[in-house]
């Protein structure tokens, strides 16, 4: 099957796509989540996870000052715990934090597009991603229109796609559906499917902005999508939930999904993301457990 | 007409203002002094420990940011709500301990007013503990007391109801919050004292009640980095104690050893830190006193 250009093929192609059985999808994913994780296993999960973090400050009072702390605590967050994949900020904020992980390793990860609505016209989303690419930006962190996707006007939501994948350059392009607000899994499934035919690297469950972020149900039917796009198309897309995962053993049940849905080769940051902040802190507790046989506390981690 | 069966109560854990199982789904026979079958109660194990201490971190900013005067007032809430209930309370410790029932009302009544002696000296501890320092120099200098964070207790297990209010009542006065372990062989009343918490307006997490075998949970509790002060008054293995003791200092525990005896204001003190201030005189009424 050959690359898709048109948009009207997209929006074809993802409204004949079967429904969802919402019913099998959840039972699997609670399924998934019984899975035990314990010892040398949990503490390589534990590694894992925290390394595959974007590390997220999304606020009005984002400062400077906070934005370099928190980048230095993405480089080293706890003795020898690993790095974290990136730190994903708003725009204004690349500059500082691309000048304080310059040389480490983690990468700069931006939200653009008018985020979290995407309300806005596009010529200015895309001016905002290329303003972000040109502070530094690594990766962006698109959000699509969700207003023009429940209207039904796909063609829109793919061609804003393609529009901000070209903007984006070199950048790696994580489309966020923002599932909280698409409410449906066939819907979920039409707009990973619309996005990723669109060039989309990653995608994104949520803005981490609405009452309803990454649930477990949500990103298994999202990681089917990106496993069955690769075997139809040859390409491989990565998969990040964000939002209110915020515990290690919510972080050990994506993983126990990866590996069961998706398999090795996801099983990295490169493929696989977790969009959150508060979670880094509930891994080190837990890892500080691991190695000091008791359990650790909000006083022994950084207050961010 | 067949008789009518009677309905038993199922004695649950006392965890974040909810009553969960353990989450080992454990139990054991509760039984009188004279082998007399009471009740199952729920085996805590070091997981509910574990949450019951998250419980009760999560409650204990909010419950120290409280003014007194309202920690006070809950705190005599809690003492009317027994009250009202000091019948059922007396029976419960008369099946545990085989006390006469009066000498079991009588200790119920001294538990309610030892509620409402800590009541009273929740806005008073701070001025009796802390003050005016004088310096000799341009400053003011005030030391007051401060609740340690989360406070463990390893409640007396042949007192298991006045003892138990009588070292979990001080902690909590002073903003504490605490995680309890009720006595292993007569936890009943301690457990049944959660129903009175719980709405007594007292914030959900200021006490979590945990009934189990204090060998499997106290080492748990005394190694917690977030625990900040242990009781261990219902060790009574002193072995034990002192293994626990060794555990609490690797992180910086306030411990009070088993048989200590005080007056309230000891306990009050046992579970609060002095905090001194120097600030620089002619400047307090700049700084709006929000130091």
């Amino acid at each position: 099957m050959g690359s898709i250009v048109s948009g009207a093929e997209a929006a074809a192609l993802v409204r004949a796509l079967p429904g969802v059985d919402a019913v099998g999808l959840e039972a699997r994913a609670a399924g998934l989540a019984t899975r035990s994780v314990k010892k040398a296993s949990k503490a390589q999960a534990i590694d894992l996870a925290i390394s595959m973090i974007d590390l997220t400050t999304l606020e009005g009072a984002d400062t400077p000052g906070k934005v370099r702390s928190l980048a230095a605590k993405a480089v080293r967050p706890d003795g020898d715990a690993p790095s974290t994949a990136a730190v994903c900020v708003y725009p204004a904020m690349v500059a500082v934090a691309a000048e304080a992980l310059e040389g480490s390793g983690v990468k700069v990860a931006s939200v653009a597009t008018g985020f979290p609505a995407g309300q806005v016209p596009l010529d200015l989303r895309l001016a905002d991603t290329e303003a972000a690419v040109r502070a530094g930006a690594d990766e962006i962190d698109m959000v699509i229109s969700r207003g023009a996707f429940l209207a039904g006007d796909l063609e829109r939501v793919f061609h804003e796609i393609k529009a901000v994948k070209a903007a984006a350059g070199e950048a790696r392009l994580k489309v966020i559906l923002e599932t909280g607000e698409l409410v449906t899994y066939d819907d979920v499934r039409r707009a990973s499917w619309l996005a990723m035919h669109a060039g989309a690297d990653f995608i994104k469950t949520s803005t981490g902005k609405v009452g309803v972020n990454a649930t477990l149900p949500v990103t298994l039917l999202m990681m089917q999508a990106v496993r069955d796009f690769r075997a139809l198309t040859g390409r491989q897309v990565g998969v990040k939930p964000a939002g209110g995962i915020r515990t290690t053993k919510d972080a050990i049940k994506y993983l126990v999904c990866v590996n069961e849905t998706l398999g090795d080769d996801w099983l990295s940051n490169e493929w696989f993301r977790f969009g959150a902040s508060s979670l880094l802190n509930d891994l080190l507790m837990q890892r500080q457990k691991l190695t000091t046989g008791h359990y650790s506390g909000p006083d022994y981690v950084t207050v961010d | 007409m067949s008789e009518r069966l009677r309905v038993k109560k199922t004695y649950k854990l006392y965890v974040g203002g909810k009553f969960p199982r353990s989450e080992s789904g454990r139990s054991y026979p509760v039984t009188s002094p004279d082998g007399a079958e009471l009740a199952n109660a729920a085996l805590a194990s070091r997981k509910d420990a574990r949450d019951a201490v998250a419980a009760a971190r999560k409650a204990q900013r909010p419950w120290a940011g409280q003014t007194a005067y309202l920690r006070g007032q809950i705190l005599y809430r809690a003492a009317e709500m027994l009250e009202g209930r000091a019948g059922q309370f007396a029976e419960e410790l008369a099946d545990a301990t085989g006390a006469e029932p009066h000498a079991a009302l009588g200790t119920v009544e001294q538990a309610i007013d030892r509620l409402v002696h800590y009541a009273g000296w929740t806005d008073k501890y701070a001025s009796v503990l802390g003050g005016a320092n004088p310096v000799a120099g341009p400053y003011f200098n005030h030391t007051k007391p401060e609740p340690l964070g989360v406070v463990a207790v390893l409640a007396p297990q042949d007192d298991p109801f006045l003892g138990l209010v009588e070292a979990l009542a001080p902690a909590i006065a002073a903003g504490n919050t605490v995680v309890v372990l009720s006595s292993e062989a007569k936890p009943l009343p301690a457990l049944s004292f959660g129903e009175v918490l719980a709405t007594s307006d007292l914030p959900g997490g200021v006490v979590n009640l945990l009934s189990g075998n204090v060998a499997e949970v106290a080492p748990h509790l005394a190694a917690h980095a977030d625990v900040n002060g242990i009781d261990l008054g219902g060790v009574e293995d002193a072995a034990l104690a002192a293994e626990l003791e060794a555990a609490a200092a690797g992180t910086l525990k306030v411990v009070r050893r088993p048989g200590k005896v005080g007056d309230s204001l000891a306990l009050l003190r046992q579970w609060t830190e002095y905090k001194t201030v120097w600030h620089p005189a002619g400047m307090a009424a700049a700084a709006g006193g929000g130091y």
